[in-house]
């Protein structure tokens, strides 16, 4: 495993070549990935690396440089090469690190790493897979064809140190079980997927489940038709409304409300959603994907409530967007492995409602559920939010034929307030999660 | 260029019989091919924002990936130390997938025969000095600044790479590359009051860029002020824009980057990897009408100076121009060599990677429609109601429906042959193998984008081109949210 104190001397030699603050991210994963497809093995890919990254700061001026080579040449390559990029950088008042008393991790077992994960052997991780589209192919005859199923396993380091007395480093480990099923009806071909994810192999869900669920999801899009154009309400599943809370974290995220390139800029303290909205970010939850002991810039990670029944409360922040708009971080540094850092999340998430989606559906009287989003079209300046779809039609709070080439469109605003309910299904997949969530109204277009 | 003279041979000092053994390594335990791909790349960003040049970063990375393929299997590993033990390692990880004795006939590798260099550049922008090369983002921030007062935030990013490939493979390839790559984008808000909450501000967004000298920012049009303004004008255009209109219409594209059109409508779904595997809307189509007999669809990853020309692919294969859709009828698929093994033909020079930890598959490089012989303005005046769109955000597809969606950063309204009010928030969708049926016009302007695309898929992102002339399509749905 790679040395921490690589880290350190990397940010001493800094020190002593003229800059007055440095910061060093090193960074070590090994990947695994077995892909089989049609019931036989396709690829295998199995490799590691590592990288370091260091910023510096010449009084207010800032340079970075990451390298691969992680000899002591190399380290003092990425020095000279940080320090010479600094030279022809401008002064920025604002260009700081944090301040020391705010550096920190936080302590005991946050089970970002388990052992497991290495335990399971190539054979068996390419049987898991097997097994995954096996129970894919054999769900439906109408699943004809597959795109594969994939293991995937990853394992890595993290590690951080700057001239402010801060040296942490953290491992991680992760492993995913999808199948992307084709399924045809007539000429037309329909596929979607299913996967599930998680830090430690035993929490992993069953090959059988996954690609069950991966072959009901494809199955039902066969026969999808277009709607004529018109303004209905739209119930977002819990996989699409992630992306939906992703557009939220995009608005609320510090580079963009010191920008104002944000249309949630300057509405702390105001009504922004209905009551039914909850946002949380939480870096400190055991186990999930947003977790870590400290960001990216060393400090440590918490829980911020963003969007408190509908009331803006918090921006998420770095330390440099938190000067920007004389506010304190809250921890959300993030950066790949050098550079400024900008603002990520941890664990970002809707608080789940009381109903559950099928009681939301029998609500609705005619309506859109939505399935999968495609394409970008979502202007956080504006908020106008306008994307491909895939789903199911409801009528009569049921589900009465699945839908696409279609599209869907509002203004993030407006949406927010119509947010009719949050769903009781709140599952953390990935790190941001989302229940199920219905919005009173959106244009639908179609034929 | 021989070996020795290479980039590799000269720094790392790499012989054919190193590269051999290493292939050796590879297919002991068998396989039917092996392919080494060394990478060298340099990378540099620099980027203003607030008039301050916050961020300026360096970056070199190294590495080699390994690749064995048996049947349709492929063992792929890679190495960021270039030492023989750790190259070794890596081949023999990536020989996992195969058993049984070698079927492979090493015949040492061929001269290289290519000849042409379509991105002659003496100095690539990432060998120049910072200091030249800073230059250019101040002076986008400048005149984006000055160009309109409305303009309240400029930020503009200058970015540039130079890799050094080599490529061996187990049938006898032996070819190296230098690839540079220079991109300057300029993006800006702007907006009419200047009192907090108001929200009407509006992005624009414009840049260029290829496998080019930095003396390419020099050029007419090319100019760090000509994108600034260009950003601005898009920008201004859109603070007057109402919602754009929802339902099906008349769409009408003007030329350069709305070939992006062809990129996901078309291009992604004649991938040969996914005919292979007959989950494409393409597949078994060859031959068939997919397009109005007025669409000729092409990619070329041999237009001097272009961001998705390469002098070989990621395999070592020569490029070329492929025949995507002749007057409207489907000829043919874009190969790596995987693909072509598996499927009997040959490698069209389109296996591409993101860097040496990535697989190689089939991707596009330049991809564009020829023109047509209409006037574009009587394209416009054909038109009694519709929706004129100028540039584009990003799109994607799902190339199994072949359903595709593609978003407009800036479009109009056309009324009775005249282009009238701006639109903001128009979606367009539509399937790739119906929506070219309904081209009724295409015009004579072919322009290709100004070098700013990046393609995404299955996790790996390459530079790409697009291009199309001005054409009308009479029927496609747009997602608005006026009616």
């Amino acid at each position: 495993m790679i040395d921490p104190e690589l880290a350190s001397q990397a940010v001493r030699l800094a020190m002593g070549q003229g800059a007055t603050d440095a910061e060093c991210t090193l960074a070590e994963g090994e990947e695994f990935s077995a892909q089989v497809r049609m019931r036989a093995l396709e690829t295998l890919k199995d490799a590691g690396s590592r990288r370091a990254g260091l910023r510096v700061l010449v009084g207010r001026r800032v340079g970075s440089a990451h390298t691969s080579d992680l000899s002591s040449a190399g380290l003092r390559q990425m020095v000279e090469s940080a320090l010479a990029v600094a030279a022809i950088s401008t002064e920025d008042p604002h260009a700081d690190l944090p301040d020391a008393s705010e550096l920190g991790a936080l302590s005991g077992d946050l089970q970002l790493y388990s052992a497991d994960i290495l335990s399971i052997d190539t054979p068996a991780r390419i049987q898991a897979a097997l097994d995954t589209e096996e129970a894919a192919l054999s769900w439906d005859p109408r699943i004809t064809n597959s795109e594969g199923a994939s293991f995937n396993a990853y394992t890595g380091v993290r590690v951080f140190a700057n001239s402010r007395g801060f040296l942490g480093s953290y491992r991680t480990s992760s492993c995913s079980l999808s199948a992307t099923p084709v399924a045809r009806q007539g000429d037309a071909m329909e596929r979607d997927f299913w996967y599930s994810s998680a830090r430690s192999h035993s929490q992993l869900e069953s090959p059988l489940a996954v690609g069950r669920h991966a072959a009901e999801r494809t199955v039902r899009r066969l026969g999808a038709r277009k709607v004529p154009t018109q303004k209905v309400p739209v119930i977002f599943d819990s996989v699409t409304a992630r992306s939906l809370i992703g557009n939220i974290f995009d608005a609320v995220e510090g580079d963009s409300i010191y920008r104002k390139a944000s249309f949630l800029e300057g509405k702390l303290g105001e009504r922004v959603a209905s009551g039914n909205v909850t946002v949380i970010d939480d870096g400190c939850m055991p186990g999930l994907f947003g977790t870590s002991p400290f960001d990216d810039e060393g400090v440590p990670s918490r829980r911020t409530v963003v969007i408190d029944r509908g009331v803006l409360q918090s921006y998420l922040l770095n330390s440099y967007s938190a000067r920007k708009l004389g506010l304190r971080t809250t921890g959300n540094a993030a950066r790949g492995i050098t550079g400024n850092a900008g603002v990520g999340h941890g664990n970002f998430f809707l608080q789940k409602g009381e109903r559950s989606p099928e009681e939301m559906i029998r609500g609705v009287r005619q309506g859109l559920y939505v399935t999968e989003l495609i394409g970008q079209g979502v202007n956080v300046v504006t908020g106008d939010y306008s994307r491909g779809a895939v789903g199911l039609w409801i009528e009569n709070g049921e589900f009465a034929y699945p839908v696409s080439e279609i599209t869907i469109a509002a203004n993030l605003r407006q949406m927010l307030m119509d947010v009719e309910a949050a769903g009781s299904d709140l599952e953390f997949r990935g790190s941001v999660a989302s229940p199920t969530v219905l919005i009173r109204e959106m244009t639908v277009s179609g034929s | 260029m021989s070996l020795s003279d290479s980039f590799f041979g000269q720094k790392f000092a790499i012989t054919e019989h190193d590269l051999e053994s290493y292939l050796s390594e590879a297919l002991r335990a068998g396989g039917d091919y092996a392919d080494l791909y060394f990478e060298y790349l340099a990378t540099s960003q620099l980027s203003i924002d607030e008039s301050i040049v916050k961020s300026a970063v360096q970056g070199v990375s190294l590495g080699v990936g390994v690749r064995v393929i048996s049947g349709d299997r492929t063992g792929y590993a890679y190495s960021d130390d270039l030492s023989p033990e750790k190259i070794r390692k890596a081949a023999r990880v990536a020989a996992c997938i195969a058993n049984g004795p070698s079927k492979v006939d090493k015949t040492g590798f061929q001269g290289e025969g290519r000849q042409r260099d379509l991105y002659p550049v003496v100095t690539a922008p990432n060998e120049t000095s910072l200091a030249e090369r800073v230059e250019l983002v101040k002076r986008a921030d400048r005149a984006a600044r000055a160009a309109d007062r409305r303009v309240f935030q400029v930020q503009a990013s200058y970015a540039d790479s130079l890799r050094h490939v080599l490529v061996a493979t187990s049938d006898g390839v032996l070819s190296t590359d230098r690839q540079p790559l220079a991109r300057l984008g300029v993006s800006v808000l702007a907006r009419d009051g200047d009192g907090p909450g108001d929200h009407s501000a509006q992005r624009g967004y414009s840049g260029g860029g290829g496998r080019v000298g930095l003396d390419f920012f020099d050029t007419e049009k090319k100019t760090p002020e000509h994108f600034a303004r260009e950003a601005v004008r898009q920008a201004i255009a859109q603070l007057a824009a109402a919602p754009a209109p929802a339902g099906e219409m008349t769409v009408v594209l003007g030329p350069g980057w709305p070939g992006v059109l062809l990129h996901e409508a078309v291009g992604h779904g004649l991938e040969a990897d996914f005919n292979r595997k007959k989950v494409s809307a393409f597949s078994d189509r060859i031959g068939q009408q997919v397009a109005s007999p007025l669409c000729t669809v092409i990619d070329d990853g041999t237009i001097r100076n272009r961001r998705g020309s390469l002098n070989v692919d990621d395999e070592g294969a020569t490029t070329q121009e492929n025949v995507l859709i002749e007057k409207g009828v489907l000829r043919g698929y874009l190969f790596d060599k995987l693909s072509s093994r598996l499927l009997g033909s040959r490698t069209t020079g389109s296996g591409r990677r993101e860097s040496y930890q990535h697989i190689p598959m089939p991707r596009m490089t330049n991809t564009f429609m020829l023109a047509g012989d209409s006037d574009p303005e009587d394209i416009i005046r054909s038109t009694s109601r519709g929706l004129y769109c100028v540039n584009f955000g990003g799109g994607q597809v799902d190339i199994t429906s072949g359903n595709f969606v593609f978003s407009a950063s800036e479009s109009y309204l056309i009324e009775d042959g005249h282009i009238t009010r701006p639109v903001r928030g128009a979606m367009l969708t539509g399937n790739g193998p119906e929506a070219l049926k309904h081209v009724s016009m295409v015009g004579h302007d072919l322009k290709l984008d100004e070098g700013m695309g990046l393609c995404g898929k299955e996790g790996q992102s390459v530079p790409v081109g697009v291009g199309i002339p001005t054409i009308k399509i009479d029927r496609m749905t747009v997602g608005g949210t006026a009616g």
